[in-house]
């Protein structure tokens, strides 16, 4: 059997994510043949690709539907009845009565509310965490002091410790500390640190050269005013993968507002999702409402991917563990 | 040492170290100390011994709940390693264009909630693509979340749908590792692709699988938002997974944070022991190139 057979010099848009852990072979790209392998590649390739989008497709196509055409389309890759209806539900732009005539549960999704709890929770645990955690991660990486080694490990040591371990403890120190069903109760636990972060921060840290930094502090600079004026503005890129994974992972976290947020004044997209699902009449669900809810719920984060896609594909790998 | 630089750092690490005990270590020597109490919601609760744990291994739905989960690992870490090694090499020898990745890991993007939403729409039984297209061909329609038998499965697959591109740019990471020159030098002996791949690529990467499956077995362990949102365990506790049957004894069956706590000590165990298994099985320590 012959499943794959690739010319490994007919690499087209050489891309190497880490910096050069093989450098490129010398020898110049050939012609382009057709394999029976390739063609078997090419086509697993595609498959998975259309596998992998489809269902964002059909999200949009459903929101642009309605529920009275959509039983008699339901294979129709074009919304069946086109409507923005779906849209005005979710968002609650449409009256209860107009709600319920459409298919709809007559409940609104308070979108704007949720959104902008969303993006406070995200900023916050963002802000926070990437600035202590890089703080943290400078002083493992760049500072001799007693102690360290031993500190750093109890922090990597936490990777171990599953977060939903942590779970149950962390919802009884929130509640004594009276911020259940707040923002920065749903923000806190996540805003200090995580030891991934400064697992990744360090791992930077660890490749600036020695030299810039001891000529900073030869000049009477503080370190402080060193990390923040000379050492930040040289792993900016990383910084700024770091701030995107973090705000992500945020903005999709689920379980944990699910325990601390009880009302609209905490609720995040992800929690109001699942409640809209719920309200939605079980019997006959508001398919179009829901889809609308759900691409809107899901809309910031894919338009963040957009701009920094390579940023966040480059990112993805044990580049640190050796 | 250089103890005149301790001040700056201990300033440096101050927050992170807050954080770290008051959200990470003490919780977790708290939810040890819990799982030997009878808290509650509502009250601190005393120490009751192992009352907890001897409750677990009576508690039928509790056993249960980790044969499903069982089930469902099995199934999501099967399908998606082995989907993620077909796409992470033909990312790796076919082509290596960035779009491509970009797009395969877009789902990982979405929240599982988004995921799980999606999904409730394409496998409905009446408006769903999916069973449009199986009742075009003539076949039954299928209820995917609503069937006993199928429902771990379409989990299963909604979580492998998610988490296939990032698994796949994790072994990606991995094949960059090995030498251009070594295909090269193989292709020299005239072997097939196919054969590298079992000669080659499989040895050397095993080390970077290892730590790939470590990583994802004990994230496909902890489902629950997909089960929380599409099924809330059923039908008939047919997708009561582990972390979602706790969730349940401690937010809505019975308040019990000493018996929640117990569950998840358990499963923090479980988790050890497959983590140190897998560690030692594919000696993911060390590499076949050194």
């Amino acid at each position: 059997m012959n499943a794959i057979t690739v010319d490994p010099d007919l690499q087209d848009n050489l891309e190497h994510p880490e910096p050069a852990t093989t450098a490129p072979s010398g020898s110049g790209p050939r012609p382009r043949r057709f394999t029976w392998g390739k063609a078997v590649g090419w086509t697993v390739m595609i498959v998975m690709i259309v596998i992998t989008l489809v269902p964002f497709y059909w999200m949009l196509r459903t929101a642009l539907s309605s529920n009275s055409a959509l039983p008699g389309g339901a294979a129709d890759p074009l919304p069946v009845g086109f409507s923005w209806g779906g849209f005005e539900r979710a968002l609650g732009l449409a009256t209860p009565q107009e709600s319920l005539a459409a298919g709809g549960s007559g409940a609104a999704m308070n979108f704007g509310r949720y959104l902008v709890n969303s993006i406070a929770v995200a900023t916050m645990v963002t802000v926070g965490q990437v600035l202590f955690s890089a703080l943290a991660a400078y002083a493992f990486a760049r500072m001799r002091w007693p102690g360290r080694d031993v500190i750093f490990a109890a922090f990597l040591g936490g990777l171990m410790v599953p977060t939903i371990f942590t779970l149950l403890p962390n919802f009884l120190l929130v509640r004594d500390l009276g911020l259940l069903d707040t923002l920065p109760g749903i923000a806190l636990p996540t805003m200090l640190m995580t030891p991934f972060a400064i697992f990744f921060m360090r791992q930077f840290f660890m490749g600036i050269s020695t030299e810039i930094e001891e000529a900073a502090m030869l000049d009477g600079a503080s370190r402080i005013r060193t990390f923040f004026s000379i050492i930040v503005p040289m792993v900016s890129s990383a910084v700024a993968t770091l701030g995107i994974l973090t705000y992500i992972t945020s903005w999709n976290d689920y379980l944990w507002p699910l325990l601390v947020s009880q009302t609209d004044g905490s609720r995040v997209l992800t929690l109001a999702l699942g409640i809209f699902r719920a309200q939605s009449p079980q019997s006959a669900p508001d398919w179009p409402g829901l889809m609308a809810a759900t691409l809107l719920a899901a809309l910031p984060v894919l338009v963040l991917y957009a701009f920094f896609a390579k940023r966040i594909v480059n990112s993805i790998g044990f580049s640190g563990i050796k | 040492m250089e103890w005149r630089n301790l001040p700056t750092a201990l300033l440096f690490i101050a927050p992170a170290s807050i954080g770290y005990a008051v959200f990470l270590l003490w919780p977790t020597l708290r939810g040890i100390y819990l799982s030997f109490t009878d808290t509650t919601a509502f009250n601190a609760g005393e120490l009751v011994g192992l009352e907890n744990y001897q409750r677990m291994f009576a508690d039928g739905v509790f056993l249960d709940s980790f044969r499903v989960t069982l089930y469902y690992v099995l199934l999501n870490i099967g399908l998606q390693t082995v989907l993620a090694l077909v796409v992470a090499v033909l990312m790796h020898r076919l082509t290596q264009s960035l779009v491509i990745r970009g797009l395969l890991l877009t789902p990982y993007l979405v929240s599982n909630v988004v995921a799980a939403m999606l999904f409730l729409m394409l496998l409905d039984y009446q408006l769903g693509f999916v069973n449009a297209v199986i009742d075009t061909l003539g076949l039954d329609r299928l209820m995917f979340f609503g069937s006993q038998d199928l429902v771990i499965p379409t989990i299963a697959f909604v979580n492998v749908w998610r988490h296939l591109g990032y698994t796949a740019l994790l072994i990606f990471a991995g094949l960059q590792t090995i030498p251009d020159n070594l295909y090269e030098a193989g292709r020299m002996d005239g072997a097939s692709e196919l054969t590298m791949f079992r000669r080659l690529t499989l040895p050397l990467l095993r080390p970077y699988l290892g730590l790939v499956l470590i990583v994802t077995v004990i994230g496909s362990f902890q489902v629950f938002d997909t089960v929380s949102v599409a099924t809330q365990g059923g039908p008939a506790n047919a997708s009561n997974v582990i972390q979602y049957y706790i969730y349940e004894v401690a937010f809505s069956r019975s308040y019990d944070f000493g018996y929640a706590s117990a569950m998840s000590v358990a499963l923090l165990v479980v988790l050890a022991a497959v983590s140190i298994l897998q560690f030692r099985l594919t000696r993911a320590n060390t590499n076949d190139m050194a």
